[in-house]
């Protein structure tokens, strides 16, 4: 039976938006968490910190986000876990998220001028108060700008997990084309919920990096 | 009992030996002045008393603090000794104000009420008083190195070192961060500094050290080791326009 | 739990691999070649032609990067056919890579291209360049030279989402992995050899991008230098 597409449909898709949005929440929590540790590893003086955090770094930015999702996916169900996919979906997200944001946040810990380093080593600050006091407070400004643009990435790339199950919005569009037939209306309509959520952030990181530009020229 | 004794420090750069056997003896309330030719080790030698760069071999003791080729007791040894360099190096997420009660309050556990004392008299010892709460991105070269003298005395340092302190400030700023270092010596600070000041040297510090290749050439009254320097190194050195 | 890797049953099956893995190379070759000349010539468009079509070009730029290059697939797989025209899923997958990459890659030269001098052009036009002579080595060789690491991970992510196209049952390398485990039932271990296939594929196009780029733009020239810089 061929269906219209109608605001019924319509509503439907927008939403399936809501898992979309807290898939992308969710993962940027985890992924944030487990990023952050990715990037003091990466930032430690213990050596093998260091090359433990660069390998996890160059694994998840060396391979598609979709094995990421299947090894989440088979893997937690092969360890005895009966778990909705929604939570393979999560776990894969953050896993991908925390290889990027480990990078990104790498980045700006060392984009902190060393002097900040010295500084506070001569006043007898311990390494974790110096991360704490003295790096992490100027190192987040830095970081924010290419986050926020790290989540428009995290946004898109969520659509995927729709292949285990999960009814977001591509899932959701694709269950309303096979019963409509009506391709453009469908995907367009998917397209511009993800347009509507991912521009004004893409705007925001643009903005932002403007500024912290402008404030390190002047 | 002298506050800094340096015995026989040798510092190597992988295969570069910089420092080569330094002693030197730095009393209670002494000023002591070191020149030198760029290259010679003086910065090296400061960052050793500070334990920023560990040593090879000798021994370094600042107010019963040892440092030795172990590296052990670095901290404890860096809450004693305050150093400021030519870059400020102020912390440009934090007011002024911050920038001093910081340290004394992570690092030294003091209260806030403790901090803010110790921040409000350095300030002022610095001639900054009025500058708490501004950032220090608003100040002049001056006004920040002063400001990151005043961090340094803030955790109460038995001695303090400074390396080339106005070579990156404009002439007309000089004038007021060496005028905050003299008040400090008349103060009775003990202070260890590296300059290329040679009047401010001669005048202010007791004793100065003239540091080549790594070793301390001549050494003496201030006096003496500008007005009748013994070794053709110093002599030429002296002569050649000092920097 | 007591589970047990057997990589055999997988193993097996390494011919029905290497058709995926011959596919997906293809897929990301082809798509990284055109994507990059589409990204390329819509940059120089852009620089060249007036408003509206600068305004075309970002849009299209800005669309394409702000929604998920599986609905970009869909689009095109299921829409274009409603156009009457045929297109298999192959054709429909390479169309929405080139149309992908070359949204990124127009951004990453425009970039280039906004960071060489005016006063570099007029230089150039000073010792009676033509204006396609300026445009040619006075501008894109250096500005493609400083994007160069930019693009290189363009087209690294860019081979990495081929595997999207297996929701089109474009059968590349993942839907390949796809059609063993349902054969063997050793998802694990598919999708573990499948993935170091991957890294192995992401290892060695940065390395031969790497390579390219000293070859473009060899270190000792102008252009090596300016590799990697950006442009502020
Ligand atoms: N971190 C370092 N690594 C290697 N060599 C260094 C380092 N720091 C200083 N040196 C070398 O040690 C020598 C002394 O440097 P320094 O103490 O800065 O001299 P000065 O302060 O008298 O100009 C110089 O030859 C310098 O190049
Ligand atoms: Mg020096």
């Amino acid at each position: 039976m061929i269906r219209q597409f109608t605001e019924s449909e319509f509503l439907f898709i927008l939403a399936s938006a809501r898992w979309t949005l807290l898939l992308t929440v969710m993962a940027m929590l985890l992924g944030g968490l487990l990023g952050f540790l990715v990037a003091l590893a990466r930032t430690s003086h213990l050596a093998p910190l260091r090359v433990l955090a660069a390998g996890w770094i160059g694994l998840i930015q060396g391979v598609p986000v979709l094995m990421l999702l299947f090894l989440s996916y088979y893997g937690l169900s092969l360890a005895g876990f009966d778990l909705p996919p929604l939570i393979a979906a999560t776990v894969s997200m953050a896993l991908y998220a925390s290889g990027y944001l480990g990078e990104i946040w790498r980045g700006s810990i060392q984009a902190v001028p060393w002097q900040q380093w010295e500084a506070s080593s001569a006043l007898a600050f311990s390494r974790p108060q110096q991360y704490r006091y003295i790096i992490l407070p100027q190192a987040v400004r830095i970081a924010i700008p290419p986050t926020v643009g790290f989540l428009v990435q995290l946004v898109k790339n969520t659509s995927i997990v729709s292949i285990i199950g999960v009814v977001e919005l591509a899932r959701a569009g694709n269950l309303v084309n096979n019963a409509t037939f009506q391709p453009f209306k469908v995907f367009g309509t998917v397209a511009a919920i993800y347009f509507i959520i991912c521009w004004p952030i893409s705007l925001l990181a643009r903005r932002l990096e403007g500024r912290l530009h402008a404030r390190r020229a002047g | 009992m002298p506050v800094v004794q340096v015995e026989d420090v040798h510092k190597r750069f992988g295969a570069v030996e910089v420092l080569k056997g330094i002693d030197l003896t730095v009393e209670r309330g002494e000023v002591i002045a070191i020149i030198g030719r760029s290259g010679s080790g003086k910065s090296t030698l400061l960052r050793c008393i500070n334990g920023l760069e560990q040593i090879q071999s000798g021994r370094i003791e600042v107010s019963g603090h040892v440092i030795d080729a172990s590296g052990k007791g670095l901290r404890d040894l860096r809450k004693d000794v305050g150093i400021v360099f030519q870059s400020y190096n102020l912390f440009p997420h934090l007011r002024v104000g911050e920038n001093i009660m910081l340290a004394p309050r992570v690092v030294l556990g003091v209260s806030k009420a403790e901090a803010l004392s110790r921040a409000r008299e350095t300030l002022a010892e610095v001639g900054l008083a009025e500058r708490f709460d501004a950032w220090p991105d608003n100040l002049s070269g001056g006004q920040q190195q002063r400001v990151a003298i005043a961090r340094s005395l803030a955790m109460r340092p038995k001695v303090m070192l400074f390396d080339e302190v106005t070579s990156a400030l404009d002439p007309e700023l000089t004038g007021e961060v060496l005028a905050t270092m003299e008040r400090l010596a008349e103060h009775g600070m003990t202070m260890l500094l590296v300059t290329h000041e040679m009047a401010f040297a001669r005048r202010v510090a007791t004793t100065t050290v003239f540091m080549h290749q790594g070793r301390v050439w001549e050494m003496g009254p201030s006096e003496r080791i500008f007005g009748s320097p013994q070794t053709p190194e110093l002599r030429q050195f002296l002569g050649s326009g000092l920097k | 739990m007591g589970f047990q890797f057997q990589f055999q049953p997988v193993l097996a099956r390494t011919d029905v691999l290497l058709d995926g893995l011959w596919l997906t190379l293809q897929l990301s070759g082809i798509g990284i070649l055109f994507g990059a000349l589409l990204g390329i010539l819509l940059a120089m468009l852009r620089g060249l032609a007036g408003r509206p079509v600068r305004l075309l070009v970002d849009s299209y730029v800005e669309v394409v990067r702000n929604t998920p290059f599986l609905v970009q697939l869909l689009i095109i797989f299921f829409g274009v056919p409603t156009l009457g025209i045929r297109l298999s899923a192959e054709q429909a997958a390479l169309s929405a890579i080139v149309l992908n990459l070359g949204a990124y890659a127009t951004e990453i030269v425009r970039a280039g291209i906004e960071s060489v001098h005016k006063s570099q052009i007029e230089a150039g036009l000073s010792l009676a360049m033509t204006r396609w002579q300026v445009f040619r080595h006075v501008v894109l060789a250096p500005a493609l030279a400083r994007v160069w690491p930019a693009l290189s991970s363009q087209f690294v992510l860019m081979m990495l989402s081929t595997s999207v196209c297996s929701f089109i049952s474009v059968q590349e390398l993942s839907a390949q992995a796809a059609n063993i485990e349902s054969d063997t039932f050793r998802s694990f271990e598919v999708y573990i050899l499948v993935t170091l296939i991957y890294l192995a594929l992401a290892i060695l196009l940065r390395l031969l991008l790497a390579g390219l780029g000293a070859v473009l733009f060899p270190t000792g020239s102008g252009l090596g230098r300016l590799r990697g810089q950006t442009g502020r």
